[in-house]
């Protein structure tokens, strides 16, 4: 065996290796699917004050200032809250904007009296790997996903949330 | 062409520093050619502000586009190709 070509060749086989971690590793971090437990909101250094979700029915969803069904969704998520909070749901919409400002002129035309916090380093959202804008999880009392919402659309959407939700909260 | 003195047809396998170095550099060019060539990227939903400003629409002015449409299906007998890619922030 020649081994003066031994550091060409695992020279070669890392690069190969690289090349294949590089391919596979995308498909291994896979998006959040029902039955999934949610990531604990403490571990992505989010801005804003964290809620106590405990055995709570919780709906987390992804927004930012220029996602137009977003704009839809908040007076929606604002008729849940009220409606249902005294039975245990908790609303929090996580925002990704790049810029705070483009979140507080978004909160100023729509104006939420839920939680509200900030991913501004992208962490939990890139965890989570959501499958669109905006995105929404509804989750059981033990924190696992109940339900994945891929987008709004309108009153559809809405009698969804209210099915689902009514029936997490007997 | 005669293999070289450390490379075996038989077995097919490299045995020279000259070979793997060589194998080397053509897996480096090729995956340069795969990223370089490719002009394709995926852009995370959460990624997609800039996309969604307004000038990145494709059909943000109709008579600007069905005038280059009747352009370049005049001149070039070209017509489709649009709505792949493009701007937008692909919401819902």
């Amino acid at each position: 065996m020649n081994t003066s070509s031994y550091p060409m060749r695992a020279l070669f086989w890392s690069v190969m290796c690289a090349v294949l971690v590089s391919l596979v590793r995308p498909a291994l971090a896979a998006s959040l699917k029902e039955g999934d437990p949610f990531p604990k909101l403490e571990d992505f250094g989010l801005e804003g004050s964290l809620p106590d979700l405990a055995g709570k029915v919780v709906l987390v969803d992804f927004f930012a200032s220029w996602c137009e069904p977003c704009r839809d969704s908040f007076p929606v998520m604002e008729e849940l809250q009220k409606k249902y909070a005294a039975k245990g749901l908790i609303v929090v919409a996580i925002n990704v904007d790049q810029n705070i400002a483009d979140m507080k002129d978004f909160l100023k035309q729509h104006p939420a009296s839920f939680l509200v916090l900030r991913d501004a380093g992208k962490r939990l959202v890139a965890r989570v790997k959501i499958p669109t804008m905006p995105s929404s999880f509804l989750l059981d009392r033990s924190g696992k996903v109940h339900s994945v919402h891929r987008g709004f659309r309108g009153d559809e959407t809405r009698q969804k949330y209210v099915t689902e939700i009514e029936s997490l909260l007997k | 062409m005669k293999p070289g003195k450390n490379m075996s047809l038989k077995s097919n396998r490299c045995s020279s520093n000259r070979c793997w170095s060589l194998a080397v550099t053509w897996s480096l060019g090729l995956i340069g050619c795969v990223l370089l060539g490719s002009g394709c990227t995926h852009v995370n939903p959460w990624e997609r502000d800039a996309l969604a400003d307004p000038v990145m629409r494709t059909d943000r002015d109709p008579a600007g586009t069905l005038l280059s449409e009747h352009m370049w299906f005049s001149r070039e007998a070209a017509s489709g190709g649009r709505g792949v890619g493009g701007g937008g922030c692909g919401c819902n």
